[in-house]
């Protein structure tokens, strides 16, 4: 083995067992002890309380509804926006994936004044029908699963979206000629061979769900879910419950992972290689159709920005202005010169930045430490297949478990002089958060950057180097210049994701590193609505021009 | 002294054995072809040849050294590839260069040799160019001078022209050839189109199933394959199933076809001799089978019935059934031939050939 080869391997392996494999262990191994005997007794007295067993199936049970109302939802929409042409499409097409980029947080605030109890809609009902009482409540399982199906509908819109553009037009075609009706294509043709994508989009769903805090937290009410019974528990410094309840939800995470996974394994699909006809949208002909159509798209445009929409206009609210009213009665700039005038606020953004941005180069860096590891290479590759699959499912496993999770490992593994760091305590500094952020979203980054070195023509590292060029000179000169706007791209999404980071922030933040999302939530404690609106729509701009720098680098790619 | 010289190569990927036990020189100034079917390991030699493989084992020399360790940077041979690989976000001027800076080679060296590169390979001028720019025979050029601009001590193709249509093909075929010639380089070319080698190749190695199975010139290979394997492979041939006669002298072989039994002579080296009572096979090109319609009966000829005449524009194939033995006769004309006529086949015995190894 080079001595290059031995260098990245080392830095891979050092990263994995202080991040991934030391903490997760040090947790589970926490949970199985008491007073120093290895036992089962945490779990029998945690599994023994009915509000435990009924946070457990709360949590599932809403995960199972948000993917099924997620796919209700998105699995139509992507039929109709990816398989018709109709006035209108293209609105919705441009803002159908907006909800992905909203920080959950920023989210569950804006549907708080969108559709809370004394929120813009609400009201105008209330004003419109001569109503006493609002007309309803944004509490419990509906508001989590509206407001779930909102934040999570789009990865079944855009993987339905993009398994339609996959598949064969040729494949219905054949199906047609055969004498198949148009309910049988779809049946028997087309969501067999959608199934992978539904398969993945269902996944990402329960796992977000399964994550899911914000709303928990804020509108769940008396819903009580496993991320929120973990972070009370910790409040409350119930060590042993939140650890267990804390392994419980991990095991619950990877559980569905591997169910997900399996399921895909056990069946064939036609490669998506193959050779065939692109289809074409086709144009709805009939004029009552386009007309429900565009209707359909309009509304669901509407559906998607108000929630922003709403967002920017309160933070333009004077404080004090909103509260009988169905608008804001008086606007004002103020919360935003606060915003940046205020030393306190203004260093909430200076902490959320440098935190993000240096887990976000952090991990680009280290993902080419362990994509060089794991790529195909002509030359043969650095380690065997073993290695390969342990190295993968390690990078996997952060993304796999919740925020919550990822969170109290680190705490708990790090939260006293240990024999990892010595007498050094990194819960309580700067660097806990910088820390957790890079375990949560180093593997988005790891994505990116191998399948762009995936991408690259192996060929060209050869003719590089039977012109003489040397491995440094080969990565720098081939290598770099081709695998940076897919990187950059990545680590962009992982700086963004981390800017709105709140479920893990709020479990181990300090005054030294309180983040933007703690702000948001403080000010939202406070009823400084305009404050807290105002952080989210200042986030929102920061999420959508790094968005917007990382679609141009993704066309550079291509 | 050979240039290049591989001593019993062999090279796995995982169970299968790509190239077994390869040895093959290649001498100063000489255009050498390796020929065979895909997947028969003439790729994976090539890139044990460029240093971009190890073998499992055997040992390749360069000038009298070792180099079978020595990565393929450190070997300066040009290598030209499949798919041209030229870098895409550099321009033309850039692809070429590539190789020279990485030597640290001035900046007033650099363009002076790029610019002759680009002279040889008929692109000049063409230095600012985006490489996506150009048309496909237009990057192959920049491939073969960005190869040749590092004045390599051997170039390396890779079935360069595969991706070419097939006019552009002919002629990229000849200036190639002319463009080594000229620059007094030695080549090793991988290819699996048998007329592209016999074109441009001084020399051939013949590979099927990562075994090399002959070496030769090319009307050597054609005419006198020594195996079964190169007798299929190198065009269309009659292979003949028969059995030497215990009558045989020193200087002829007699032997007995097992389809129609015919007794057919042919010169045969004493050491060649197969044992006797053991089928053997040999082998007659149809071009070199010659039809007869006037009755004249000499050695080797046979009365044949003829079955099927395909028309193929210049030539034409007609099949023949000689008694059970069904041969094959390329002829310019079919003139004065139809189906079902009765004639005599003539198998010249200087044409007929004894295949010596059995393989395959």
């Amino acid at each position: 083995m080079s001595k290059r080869a031995a260098v990245l391997i080392v830095i891979t392996l050092l990263v994995l067992i202080y991040g991934v494999i030391y903490p997760n262990l040090f947790v589970v191994a926490t949970s199985l002890q008491r007073d120093g005997a290895w036992t089962f007794a945490n779990y029998r007295e945690v599994l023994a309380q009915s509000v435990v067993l009924e946070a457990i199936v709360n949590s599932i049970g809403l995960s199972v509804f948000t993917v099924l109302l997620c796919a209700v939802v998105g699995v139509p929409l992507a039929f109709l926006f990816e398989r018709f042409e109709f006035p209108g499409r293209r609105v919705f097409a441009a803002l159908a994936a907006l909800p992905l980029v909203l920080p959950p947080l920023v989210g569950t605030v804006a549907f708080i004044f969108l559709y809370g109890e004394s929120g813009i809609l609400a009201h105008s009902m209330q004003t419109l029908f001569g109503l006493e009482t609002p007309p309803w409540s944004l509490q419990g399982w509906p508001a989590l699963l509206f407001f779930h199906t909102y934040t999570m509908y789009p990865f079944f819109y855009v993987l339905t979206g993009a398994g339609l553009r996959r598949i064969d037009a040729s494949l219905a075609e054949a199906a047609r000629g055969l004498g198949a009706s148009r309910m049988i294509v779809v049946r028997r043709v087309l969501l067999p061979q959608l199934t992978p994508s539904l398969i993945a989009a269902a996944l990402l769903t329960f796992m977000t769900s399964m994550a899911s805090f914000s709303a928990p937290q804020l509108f769940g009410g008396n819903v009580r879910v496993l991320t929120l019974e973990i972070f009370t528990a910790r409040q409350r410094s119930d060590v042993v419950m939140a650890v267990t309840e804390t392994v419980i939800l991990a095991v619950i995470s990877l559980a569905a992972l591997i169910f997900f996974q399996r399921y895909e394994g056990t069946r064939k699909f036609a490669a998506a290689a193959m050779k065939g006809a692109p289809r074409r949208r086709a144009a709805i002909a009939s004029g009552k159709t386009r007309v429900i159509a565009t209707i359909v798209a309009i509304v669901f445009a509407i559906l998607l920005v108000l929630p922003v929409a709403t967002l920017v206009l309160v933070s333009f609210a004077r404080e004090g202005s909103w509260t009988t009213q169905t608008l804001p009665s008086a606007y004002t700039v103020a919360n935003y010169v606060r915003l940046f005038s205020e030393p306190l606020a203004a260093e909430v953004f200076v902490n959320s930045l440098s935190m993000s941005a240096i887990a976000a180069v952090a991990s680009l860096l280290w993902s080419f430490c362990i994509v060089t590891l794991l790529v195909k290479r002509g030359r043969g590759r650095l380690i065997d297949k073993t290695w390969r699959r342990l190295l993968s499912l390690l990078v996997l496993i952060p993304w796999a478990l919740p925020g919550t999770v990822v969170a109290v490992s680190v705490a708990e593994a790090y939260g006293r002089p240990g024999s990892l760091l010595g007498s050094f305590v990194l819960v309580g500094t700067f660097w806990i958060l910088p820390v957790v952020y890079f375990l949560r979203f180093m593997p988005l980054v790891v994505r990116a950057v191998q399948a762009s070195m995936e991408q690259l023509d192996p060929a060209l590292d050869e003719a590089a180097g039977s012109l003489g060029a040397h491995a440094w000179q080969r990565f720098t000169r081939v290598t770099l210049p081709l695998v940076w706007p897919g990187a950059v791209a990545g680590t962009l999404l992982a700086f963004v994701i981390a800017l709105g980071e709140y479920v893990a922030s709020v479990l181990v933040f300090v005054p030294a590193n309180r983040p933007i999302s703690i702000a948001i939530a403080s000010e939202l404690r406070d009823f400084n609505l305009g404050a807290a609106a105002a952080y989210g729509v200042v986030l929102i701009v920061i999420i959508s021009i790094s968005m917007v720098a990382a679609g141009k680098l993704e066309r550079m790619r291509g | 002294m050979a240039l290049l010289s591989l001593k019993n190569i062999s090279r796995s990927f995982g169970t299968t054995k790509a190239v077994a036990d390869v040895s093959l020189e290649v001498q100063q100034g000489e255009f050498f072809g390796l020929l065979g079917p895909s997947g028969c390991g003439k790729t994976t030699t090539l890139r044990m040849i460029a240093g971009l493989e190890k073998p499992d084992s055997g040992t390749i020399q360069f000038q009298n050294a070792d180099v079978t360790n020595l990565p393929a940077e450190r070997r300066g041979f040009g290598m030209v590839f499949q798919n041209y690989a030229l870098f895409p976000h550099l321009n033309v001027f850039e692809n070429v260069a590539f190789g020279l800076r990485a030597r640290h080679a001035s900046k007033a060296e650099m363009g002076e040799r790029v610019a002759s590169a680009l002279e040889l390979v008929q692109l000049p001028g063409y230095d600012k160019r985006a490489v996506d720019e150009l048309s496909g025979g237009q990057q192959q050029r920049v491939a073969i001078a960005r190869a040749i601009a590092i004045q390599p001590a051997l170039l390396l193709f890779d079935e360069p022209l595969s991706n070419l249509d097939v006019s552009l093909r002919e002629s990229t075929r000849s200036e190639l050839r002319e463009l080594v010639t000229r620059l007094g380089l030695t080549a090793v070319y991988v290819t699996h189109d048998q007329e592209e080698a016999f074109a441009l190749c001084d020399r051939i190695s013949v590979m099927v199933g990562g075994h090399l199975m002959q070496t030769g010139e090319p009307r050597e290979l054609y005419e006198h394959p020594s195996d079964i394997a190169v007798a299929r492979f190198l065009g269309r041939n009659n292979l003949i199933k028969a059995m030497r006669l215990s009558s045989s002298d020193a200087s002829e072989g007699e032997f007995k076809t097992l389809e129609g039994g015919h007794t057919l002579r042919l010169p045969v080296k004493h050491s060649e001799l197969s044992p006797l009572n053991q089928p053997v096979f040999l082998a007659i090109r149809p071009e070199h089978v010659q039809l007869r319609t006037n009755g004249d009966s000499g050695p080797n000829s046979l009365r044949g019935n003829i079955r099927e005449i395909v028309f193929a524009g210049a030539t034409s194939t007609v099949r023949l059934d000689a008694a059970g033995l069904l041969l094959e006769a390329l002829v310019l004309q079919p003139d004065g031939l139809s189906i079902n006529q009765e004639c005599t086949v003539v198998l010249p015995h200087d044409r007929l050939t004894l295949l010596q190894n059995q393989r395959g």
